[in-house]
């Protein structure tokens, strides 16, 4: 067996006295597709934020490839350009166009010139099927527009894994799909994904693996036919977790 | 000699024309430096070093406390006295940019905080270093904000320029007063000052509307409101310069 992409091995993070991720271990391998489904405030977002370094953890270890992510945060910089970040606001730069956003980083973080950068924010813009929109504003954009120009301007910088909090949760429901499609092809194409998402259908299709967080705490790790079909398998936490978003 | 001509005749004199110079000089650089000042002392306030903040606090209450007349008095004539020797100009630089920073700082600070913490997130999720952040997703994004403002800080800051002819720098109303006291034509030296000034803020709102209008454009903005001239005149519908 390979090593893993990344290894989260004993994970705790506290905002103060709120312990938000309580002893978490995770390993995900290249090329996977991990979805993480848990009650709002279980710290999916916390682990993800902790995975790019967005927030310091308190104790634990997280490797990326073969080198440990240190806690202090002076080469925070360096491993961030290998990890694309998604987020269910979109925030895209307000004050760019859509080519422009995808354009920035890569000139600016990678030294990549006007024109080059250009075509690589052409051929994502296509990637995600929006070709037509490349010199428009994010207030030009529907909310699934944008959050497909975000995928775009992350894979711009050629990460090694993809990271999306919640990337369909602030959008009206016949958007959903055209996003969720984007980041089912990637994942098809190869690449590594973590996606916290509520999107069960998703889940089921996509995901190599499910986890399932309540209080801080991985519940269950489990590939998805597991998970939608074994009862007697599965932690009662995460039977009743899922009787109440499944037959709702 | 005629008022009418007397009034032409010092606008278009050397001396006057020099002194709108100076008053324009002075404006200028103290709105430049104090654009500088505000933005650093910004920043210090959200950065996480207590000490840091707290001379902000201190700096802020110093210069927001105390008369901008007696600030220029203070740098001329009592730092002397402790071997710090400056112009009059260097003093009413001095003088006019710290306190210009403490009142810009607040307009610094809206305009940064305006820009949402998750545009700072993103941009550090994409591998940008701090600085990279600030420079190229914050800043463009609070410069929108702080244009309006800082229009109107150029018209406060020409009307206090008069202040420094009590430090006898040669500026607008100290020249219009020596003149007028030669030949106590003080009307037609007045009215040539007053001429300028007005010229000059003017100059200044329509610069402003310009600005604010491709900075509008830029945006593609549909929702920008319009503002008069009489609405910019009195600062109606824009928000309100700070009063010293
Ligand atoms: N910066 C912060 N400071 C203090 N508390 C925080 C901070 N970020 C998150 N928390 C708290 O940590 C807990 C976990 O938050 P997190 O955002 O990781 O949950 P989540 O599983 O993503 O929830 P949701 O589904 O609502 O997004 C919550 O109780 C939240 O209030
Ligand atoms: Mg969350």
């Amino acid at each position: 067996m390979t090593t893993p992409l990344i290894r989260i091995a004993n994970l705790n993070k506290s905002f103060g006295p709120l312990h938000v991720l309580r002893d978490v271990s995770l390993d995900v391998t290249a090329r996977e597709a991990v979805v993480i489904i848990g009650p709002s405030g279980s710290g999916k977002s916390t682990l993800l934020r902790c995975i790019n370094l967005l927030e310091p953890i308190d104790s634990g270890s997280i490797q990326f490839e073969t080198s440990k992510i240190s806690a202090d945060s002076r080469g925070a910089h360096l491993l961030r350009r290998q990890l694309g970040m998604v987020f269910q606001n979109f925030e895209l730069f307000l004050h760019l166009t859509a080519s422009e956003n995808i354009m920035l980083a890569p000139m600016k973080v990678l030294g990549m010139d006007r024109d080059a950068a250009r075509t690589v924010a052409e051929d994502l813009l296509a990637k995600v099927h929006i070709p037509d929109k490349a010199d428009f504003y994010a207030h030009e954009l529907s909310g699934g527009q944008q959050q497909r120009v975000a995928i775009a301007r992350a894979l711009a910088m050629r990460p090694k894994v993809m990271l999306y909090d919640e990337p369909t949760s602030a959008l009206d429901p016949e958007m959903i799909k055209e996003v969720l499609d984007v980041i089912r092809e990637l994942s098809q194409e190869g690449m590594t994904s973590l996606v916290v998402t509520h999107e069960m259908g998703f889940a089921r299709n996509v995901a190599d693996r499910i986890i399932f967080m309540d209080e801080g705490r991985i519940i269950e790790n489990a590939p998805p036919e597991t998970f939608f079909n074994g009862g007697s398998d599965l932690q009662p936490r995460t039977v009743r977790f899922l009787d109440q978003i499944l037959h709702h | 000699m005629d008022s009418p001509e007397l009034i032409l005749q010092y606008v278009f004199s050397q001396p006057f024309a020099e002194a709108a110079g100076m008053t324009l000089l002075i404006t200028i650089l103290s709105v430049l430096l104090g654009i500088v000042l505000g933005l650093i002392i910004a920043m210090m306030q959200e950065s996480r070093v207590a000490a840091l903040r707290g001379l902000v606090v201190v700096y802020l209450w110093l210069f927001r406390g105390t008369p901008v007349l007696f600030q220029i008095i203070f740098v001329f004539n009592v730092l002397p006295t402790f071997g710090i020797l400056f112009s009059g100009f260097t003093s009413a630089i001095i003088a006019l940019s710290l306190n210009e920073g403490a009142y810009m700082s607040e307009i610094m600070r809206s305009g940064l905080q305006a820009v949402g913490r998750g545009q700072r997130t993103a941009g550090r999720a994409l591998g940008m270093r701090e600085w990279q952040v600030m420079r190229y997703i914050v800043l463009p994004q609070a410069l929108r904000i702080v244009i309006p403002p800082i229009g109107n800080q150029f018209i406060g800051m020409l009307k206090l320029s008069a202040l420094v002819s009590v430090i006898a720098v040669e500026e607008l109303l100290l020249v219009a007063n020596q003149t007028a006291s030669a030949n106590f034509r003080y009307l037609e030296a007045l009215a040539a000052a007053g001429i300028y000034y007005l010229l000059f803020t003017t100059v200044f709102m329509l610069a402003q509307a310009r600005i604010e209008r491709w900075a509008g454009a830029q945006k593609r903005s549909r929702t920008t409101p319009k503002v008069s001239f009489t609405q910019r005149l009195l600062g109606v519908g824009l928000k309100q310069a700070s009063m010293r």
